[in-house]
């Protein structure tokens, strides 16, 4: 082994942004919910099959239950990795499992239903317009592009499955593609940014550029790396 | 038609009660009727500056748990017509604070015939800011020349534009100007502090004044006289200059370049 061999050669710790997809039982009838899983499935486009699944159960459901329903998704092929935390399941119905818990935001998530997942209609998706300055600590999400034409402060965050224009100054976190959209780019006038990512590939401050600071760029990923380049060069 | 006015910066120590006590005062000296209430529950300041603090008998906790009515409560100012001061409870927590009650001593004050009620924000961005802010119809935010304040004013800034009455009755974003406060335009020549442009920039709010650094606001809440009557100081004079300017009058800004002594201010000292 070479002598300047660090820790992080051989094992290094990544943030990425996972985007998992929740699977929402609300009847404790299983026959009820194999039909309704089933005709879901039908309807489900394949990446259904390989996103992160949490299974998430109204509180106290029966172990049994549960089991069965686990069994039956797995069996369905699904990639079930955890339980929800919110579903309340005790540790001694999860180890033998082999299912982890994960604490949800109890805000939004939207529906997959069987219009947004057919490709076509993918392209309308509307792009979100803000106007005004986006604050330290406040949040916008685009399911498409997102244009703002002020400036976004420090502590403020941009996500947006698309790409993400910032006609001012963007002080705070920029996230573009964030359901895994590899070609969406980030443009902004003036780059001051805490944080940009693009599918998960993220720059902290730290990270840009130098020369960069301040300037008009636009920021894409080109294979594993972002690739920051100035506009107007 | 009363108008509410909250006084908010986030950050704490910036100068909201001094301005609050400065603003309230200032507008009472225009002829408009006028009342500040402090908001601070648990941390009660406003009686200290306005000089008020030996006649404070009850307060608004008193006055939302229906111990005691307004009228009772509320303290006349000595010094300044048509002023009125509502303390703070010194002994409670924020959370004696509902938006019900505050409601209500805000219609009681606007049935008084209150021309402008200016509400003293606790810092933060907790429930006892968010009460202080819940009513009004426009907001001052303090601001020091620093990027944590800076940053601090950001964050109030969306709170007040997302938690107001006005914005969840859909009447848009709370109006919002800037004060700029504790500004040292020698500190800021040398680098060391951000310029009035700078936080502008950064804020994107209408700048309603700049108030220097002076010994003046120490002085003056020692001896619990509001900084704006203190008339020949330079922070006296820069709150006059607001007080204008947020009564719509057109004022260049004064204080913000490093005052070069002229013949005449070396001759007699300045």
């Amino acid at each position: 082994m070479p002598l300047e061999q660090t820790d992080t050669d051989v094992v290094e710790f990544k943030g990425r942004m996972l985007m998992v997809t929740v699977l929402q039982v609300k009847q404790a009838a299983l026959d009820k919910v194999n039909q309704a899983l089933l005709a879901q499935l039908d309807n489900a486009q394949e990446w259904l099959r390989d996103v992160a699944l949490v299974l998430d159960f109204p509180p106290n459901s029966d172990p049994v239950f549960i089991h069965e329903v686990v069994s039956m998704v797995r069996l369905h092929g699904l990639n079930l990795v955890a339980v929800s935390q919110a579903s309340q399941v005790p540790e001694e119905v999860l180890i033998p499992l082999e299912l982890g818990v994960v604490a949800l935001s109890s805000r939004g998530g939207r529906t997959l239903s069987e219009k947004e997942s057919t490709p076509a209609m993918k392209e309308v998706v509307e792009t979100v317009l803000i106007e005004q300055p986006v604050r330290s600590g406040q949040q916008v999400y685009s399911r498409g592009d997102l244009i703002v034409m002020s400036s976004v402060g420090t502590g403020a965050e941009l996500m947006a499955e698309g790409h993400i224009h910032v006609y001012g100054n963007l002080r705070g976190r920029a996230m573009a593609g964030v359901r895994g959209n590899t070609n969406a780019r980030i443009f902004c006038q003036r780059l001051n940014a805490e944080l940009v990512s693009v599918a998960g590939h993220y720059y902290v401050a730290e990270d840009l550029p130098e020369k960069l600071q301040n300037k008009a760029v636009q920021i894409s990923l080109n294979v594993e790396a972002l690739e920051i380049q100035p506009l107007n060069a | 038609m009363t108008k509410v006015v909250v006084v908010a910066s986030g950050k704490g120590g910036v100068g909201k009660t001094t301005t609050s006590a400065a603003i309230a005062t200032g507008l009472a000296l225009r002829g408009f009727k006028t009342a500040v209430i402090d908001f601070d529950v648990g941390l009660r300041n406003l009686d200290l500056i306005m000089g008020c603090e030996r006649r404070v008998v009850y307060d608004i906790v008193n006055v939302i748990n229906g111990d005691a009515n307004l009228r009772q409560t509320l303290i006349k100012d000595k010094r300044t017509e048509n002023l009125y001061i509502l303390p703070a409870s010194q002994t409670r927590d924020k959370d004696a604070l509902t938006i019900e009650g505050v409601g209500k001593v805000i219609e009681e004050l606007s049935e008084m015939g209150m021309e402008y009620i200016i509400c003293d924000s606790p810092a933060g961005i907790e429930k006892g800011a968010l009460t202080a802010a819940y009513f009004a119809d426009e907001a001052i935010v303090v601001t020091n020349p620093e990027v944590s304040s800076v940053r601090d004013s950001d964050r109030i800034l969306g709170i007040l534009a997302s938690k107001t009455r006005r914005a969840e009755e859909g009447q848009g974003e709370l109006p919002a100007r800037l004060l700029l406060s504790r500004y040292s335009a020698e500190r800021v020549e040398k680098g060391e502090m951000l310029s009035v442009d700078d936080v502008v920039e950064i804020l994107a709010i209408p700048l309603l004044g700049v108030i220097p650094e002076s010994e003046a606001v120490l002085n003056a809440s020692n001896a619990g006289t509001p900084v704006i009557l203190d008339v020949d100081s330079d922070a006296g004079q820069a709150y006059l200059d607001a007080t204008a300017r947020f009564l719509g009058e057109d004022l260049p800004l004064r204080f913000v370049s490093v005052a070069k002594k002229g013949f005449l201010g070396r001759l007699f000292g300045g």
